[in-house]
């Protein structure tokens, strides 16, 4: 060492090249090599699933229908001042395009996407396109409001203005219940057609229900499993993890079963007597029958984090604080409990994730006042065919979860998910 | 948990209301499963218990649904599928799934936890989400409605499984084995399969088999993904609860969570294995 600073030449390795060059060389080397594994499992995961998931936020503020199909009349409304009625080029250009998108057959997707953002825009639009064929010369503007006296309302045009943006946020207006009024104020959507915060505020208190549910289930079992001989404990967390390996779709068959009016559940009450042939209670096709089978499902992602972090409290703490005269109640309150408080917050954080996107357990149980924003995501995909309305909704409710899931990673840690 | 002699009748009484409740929570939890055993075997087509069936009168109960089951094509191709597509998922995402553990488990990689979040989110992110994306993505390429598009997708959905419970595995993994296998001459290769394998076997099996259960169980993406002609067991059986309802369905059920029990058995047993090689003592 000495030798070695004293001349100043560094320490070269046996092929004559520097240590410090041969070992950056080395490190150099690994970290590709590490690259080198994670990379295919990086790119499948980013090509499979992260890129359709960016598609389809896409899809929240994309908006082609119009500029695709009746591109001049977009165009034309342009210039429009949205004060008075447009002018006759406007009209002309209307009565072109919806020409040609009938004989496109394109018409009936311009309909459904201006009926997406004003009830009654479809039968319009279909019905003035095929009139609007029989025009063969102008003036358009007369003709058009002769075919529907709409055309000579400015709402009408404000709504085609709106619809007609490449870009738009309409969707998430529409998400929390507002819209543009033919002004371009945002206002709040009239009375029936306000849902959406009514659902989300009703998936958040579902979610809330099932946690602090779940956690009031699952601390005393976590407790009992923690503390018991490891053979018993053993034989005990079968009947945890049963449950939390079996289909999610066989353990809401079971609640369907159990819960139904003709079901089990209702069958043994009449027997034993507690209520009547007529009085069998309603606990399922409601939010009833969604909170206690979603409870059931997640509550073993509530008990194994609180087990495993119970498992490292060492009981000698409440002896010790019984001893010093504590009774065991307020031993438990000021030694043991707020121990248990980061498999607390883990479980909790990981049963609110999962809940808030539940679709299954709600679409089969949930009746009409269990569903949850899920399964309006799915409805407007499957049967409205509103994708950019489910785009949006579904882009809100993955921030929320992507706001949790950061805060679980920091709390947590990713890598100390438990599985079983 | 025995008491303690000195404890008073009040504590006393605590204890045995506290074990009541424990019994209530896990009746809760494992009764609904047990119950839909015996009502497989029902012989009337009944969601509940017959009289007959209470008084054990043997004509009450019959194998008619699992009959059913064994006559019914649509099942028998909905089984196929489901098992084709899990086996070929699993695959997929076994593979990648532990060369990426593999990397990740190196000191030396470059954000590790960020690249940890995006391999994991398939697992976070709501099914409702992820399956309203890929059906857009993958019809826009010509794979809804295929067996690869399926496969690739429930491949997606397995593979956090396999990373968390292989980089599990590999955590107090001691990085002076493969610095010693080299010194004692062997290449990398040689290595990779005569010691990190073996090491790395129990956590890449039991990922597997979590990638198998979630594909076998995945319904969602299956619902927006797949046509009539790549219908899996659970599509089926969503099929079967919202329109008709017939105790096939509990015989399907049943059947499920005896393999839930079996796939179980494997996981506890490749446990205990692993802890025994590397010398974890339970106390």
């Amino acid at each position: 060492m000495a030798m070695a600073e004293t001349s100043g030449a560094p320490i070269l390795t046996v092929d004559g090249v520097p240590l410090k060059t041969q070992l950056r060389r080395a490190t150099q080397r690994s970290r590709w090599r590490a690259i080198g594994l994670v990379a295919p499992l990086f790119l499948f995961v980013l090509v499979t699933f992260i890129v359709p998931i960016g598609d389809m936020l896409f899809r929240s503020v994309d908006n082609p229908t119009l500029t695709q199909f009746i591109p001049n009349t977009v165009k034309a409304l342009d210039r429009w001042n949205g004060r008075q009625l447009p002018d006759e080029l406007t009209f002309e250009a209307l009565a072109k395009d919806l020409k040609l998108a009938r004989m496109g057959q394109t018409i009936g997707r311009v309909a459904s996407r201006l009926n997406f953002e004003s009830g009654g825009m479809r039968s319009l639009i279909t019905r003035s396109a095929r009139k609007a064929s029989k025009l063969r010369h102008g003036p358009y503007k007369e003709a058009m409001i002769k075919i529907d006296k709409r055309w000579g309302q400015r709402e009408t045009w404000a709504t085609i203005k709106l619809v007609g943006q490449r870009y738009t946020v309409v969707h998430y207006l529409a998400s929390v219940d507002r819209k543009f009024n033919s002004d371009g104020d945002i206002i709040m959507q009239p009375e029936v057609r306000q849902i959406y915060v009514q659902i989300f505020n009703r998936t958040l208190w579902i979610s809330l229900l099932v946690t602090v549910i779940c956690l009031v289930l699952a601390y005393p079992i976590a407790y009992l499993l923690a503390t018991l001989p490891m053979k018993t404990s053993n034989l005990l967390m079968i009947l945890v993890l049963l449950p939390f390996w079996t289909s999610l779709l066989v353990r809401t068959t079971t609640w369907i079963v159990l819960l139904q009016s003709n079901g089990v559940i209702n069958d043994l009450l009449v027997w034993i007597g507690i209520i009547s042939e007529e009085g069998r209670i309603r606990m399922i096709y409601n939010m009833t029958g969604t909170v206690i089978a979603m409870t059931q499902i997640l509550l073993p992602f509530m008990v194994l984090p609180l087990y495993s972090v119970m498992k490292t409290i060492n009981p000698y703490h409440m002896r010790a604080a019984q001893s010093l005269g504590a009774n065991p109640t307020r031993a438990f309150w000021k030694v043991y409990a707020p121990q248990t408080i980061p498999g607390v917050g883990a479980g909790s954080l990981l049963v609110f994730i999962l809940s808030v996107g539940y679709y299954i357990t709600p679409a089969l149980v949930g009746g009409a006042s269990g569903q949850m924003i899920s399964n309006f995501i799915a409805y407007h995909m499957k049967s409205s065919l509103n994708w950019g309305l489910a785009a949006a909704l579904g882009t809100i409710l993955l921030g929320g979860v992507l706001i949790l899931y950061w805060l679980y990673n920091r709390l947590v840690g990713i890598d100390n998910m438990k599985l079983g | 948990m025995a008491l303690p002699p000195y404890v008073g009748p009040f504590d006393r009484t605590w204890h045995y209301v506290y074990l009541v409740i424990c019994a209530s929570v896990f009746t809760f939890l494992i009764a609904p499963i047990l119950v839909i055993v015996p009502l497989s075997f029902n012989a009337e087509p009944y969601f509940t218990f017959t009289q007959k069936m209470m008084s054990l009168d043997p004509d009450a109960f019959s194998t008619r649904w699992y009959e059913d089951i064994v006559n019914n094509r649509q099942w028998l191709h909905s089984a196929k599928n489901s098992i084709i597509v899990a086996v070929f998922a699993t695959l997929i995402a076994t593979t990648l799934g532990t060369l990426a553990a593999l990397g990740l488990s190196k000191p030396v990689m470059p954000y590790r936890s960020l690249i940890m979040g995006v391999l994991i989110s398939p697992m976070i992110v709501p099914l409702i989400i992820s399956a309203a994306g890929m059906f857009f993505f993958y019809s826009k390429i010509g794979l809804a409605q295929t067996y690869v598009g399926l496969i690739l997708a429930h491949a997606a959905l397995g593979t956090p499984f396999v990373v968390i419970t292989v980089t599990a595995t590999l955590i107090g993994f001691d990085q002076s084995l493969t610095r010693a296998s080299a010194g004692l001459g062997a290449s990398p290769t040689t290595t990779f399969f005569k010691v990190i394998m073996p090491l790395v076997t129990p956590g890449m099996i039991s990922g597997a088999l979590f990638a198998f259960i979630t594909s076998f169980d995945e319904v969602v993406v299956v619902f927006f993904l797949a046509g009539f002609e790549q219908r899996t067991i659970p599509r089926q059986m969503w099929a079967g609860i919202r329109e008709q309802i017939s105790p096939t369905i509990l015989a399907v059920a049943t059947l499920m969570v005896i393999m839930t029990i079996c796939l179980m058995t494997v996981v506890e047993l490749l446990r205990r294995r692993n802890e025994r090689l590397r010398g974890i003592r339970q106390t």
